[in-house]
């Protein structure tokens, strides 16, 4: 078994899948994960917010799960497979949560929403026929200071229903 | 003859720019046996990276400033949950999210799975840790609020060895536990449940995620008689750490008429902290509360289970 080593400011080259695709890079390990995948890979619509995991902007899915991205570093993301925003639908489509978020005006300024869309994601996967409260209780991850929140439940409730029906 | 400078995608970090830690020497073993080496020669200049969802805030605002970050999130050891004889252990490096799916946690430490989806946020126990919660001591987390009132142990290893330190002694105080720096904690040992106890948790924060201003965790096993056989009872966010509370005065006590009893006794027993989110005087309110809706709940639910299996 070997242990990675790198010194402090060395840096470190991790090959990772983003939205389908292999990627590489290198930076220091202490790289926030969010900042890296903007800057480095260029998937802007990993959002930024609070840098601390409590706001939810960043959140992505990594190996499926839904998490915060800057609370994880480069070096922890050797290997894995991400998927953002931009690879929650086809190019220049929108899926069925993404048409639901539309439809209700699920955003305004939409600096939450890429997150919101990745969490919804993983939830809905666990959780295919949600009540209510359990679509809050995965929102309160999340802030939004534009909606109110009302219209995005109503989004993803009625994105379960279409979802849940075509499965 | 002026040189080309091509801009490549790299520079903004090569620039130093993008980051927010400072420096550190990073290390990621791929076994326990490596982390305890590594800690060993670092001690307390070392932070041990789990989940991050405690050490990376901290590491970002820079309120931690480690030498060297050992990153054991990649030790496969760690994420194992197993039953044993008397009690169900789970790595430290199982993630919140893992445990709450968990048939074994549901079925053997159901008061566990009870305070799990207390724990932050659905995005954050995707990835924060069991043993992280518990290395770190939150005065009011969760996962060692549950550990204390269960009656568990904490599993710490070092070059010296390993030691089992009970939760009950483990919490010193805020931040602060008896794991000392060349110590990783490996694993938590959860004593199993029997089938006909029930179990309750309770909490009051200022949105459900947030940190617990007061919490009660309760597990209760009733006699023929409805009397009180088994009783567990820990209030988190009130105190420094989790505390037991003791409740010897009350077994075999009839179990209809404990809630409010035993809800003053607690009440009288802490000694609550007072911050920007309460008053000393609030928390004790608080523990009232909790306490009776936790026994109560825990009775009505040890009441339907013995029944169940009679």
């Amino acid at each position: 078994m070997t242990t990675l080593y790198r010194a402090a400011h060395e840096r470190v080259s991790i090959e990772l899948t983003l939205n389908g695709q292999r990627r590489s890079g290198e930076a220091e390990p202490r790289m926030l994960l969010c900042d890296f995948l903007r800057h480095e890979l260029q998937a802007f619509g990993v959002h930024v917010g609070c840098e601390h995991g409590v706001c939810g902007a960043c959140t992505i899915l990594v190996d499926g799960r839904a998490v915060r991205s800057c609370t994880q570093y480069v070096a922890q993301a050797d290997g894995v497979d991400i998927v953002t925003v931009e690879g929650l639908a086809e190019p220049d489509t929108l899926n069925e949560v993404q048409r639901a978020f539309a439809k209700h005006h699920a955003l305004q300024c939409g600096f939450c929403t890429p997150g919101i869309l990745c969490s919804v994601t993983h939830f809905l996967r666990d959780t295919p026929k949600p009540d209510e409260q359990q679509v809050r209780d995965m929102l309160s991850g999340h802030i939004c200071r534009c909606t109110g929140y009302a219209s995005i439940v109503t989004a993803i409730l009625e994105a379960a229903a279409v979802l849940s029906q075509k499965s | 003859m002026v040189e080309l400078v091509v801009e490549t995608t790299t520079t903004w970090t090569k620039r130093g720019r993008g980051v927010k830690p400072v420096a550190f020497d990073y290390y990621r073993p791929q076994g326990i046996a490596e982390a305890v080496a590594l800690l060993s020669d670092k001690g307390d200049e070392a932070a041990i990276l789990a989940g991050g969802m405690t050490l990376g805030p901290m590491l970002n605002l820079r309120v931690v400033r480690p030498r060297a970050v050992i990153d054991i999130s990649r030790i496969a050891a760690l994420k194992t949950i197993s039953v044993r004889a008397n009690v169900v252990v789970t790595g430290a490096g199982v993630t919140q999210s893992d445990a709450l799916n968990s048939d074994i946690i549901v079925r053997e430490v159901p008061l566990l799975a009870m305070a799990l989806p207390w724990v932050g946020h659905f995005q954050t126990r995707n990835r924060g840790t069991l043993g992280g919660s518990v290395a770190h001591a939150d005065p009011s987390a969760e996962i060692p609020l549950a550990l204390v009132a269960s009656g568990g142990t904490i599993v710490l290893q070092s070059r010296r060895g390993q030691r089992r330190v009970a939760a009950r002694e483990f919490f010193v105080g805020a931040l602060v536990t008896q794991r000392q720096p060349d110590e990783i904690l490996t694993a938590l040992e959860w004593p199993r449940s029997p089938p006909d106890t029930g179990h309750a948790f309770t909490e009051i924060a200022q949105r459900h995620g947030d940190f617990a201003i007061a919490a009660a965790a309760c597990g209760v096993r009733l006699g023929k008689e409805d009397q009180v056989e088994e009783l567990l009872l820990a209030i988190g966010g009130v105190e420094d750490r989790p505390v037991a509370i003791d409740v010897n005065g009350f077994l075999g006590r009839p179990a209809a008429k404990m809630a409010v009893d035993l809800s003053e006794h607690a009440a009288a027993i802490v000694n609550p902290l007072e911050d920007h989110s309460a008053s000393a005087d609030y928390r004790i309110a608080l523990t009232k509360v909790l306490v009776e809706r936790a026994v109560n709940a825990a009775v009505g639910l040890a009441w339907q289970r013995r029944n169940r299996l009679q």
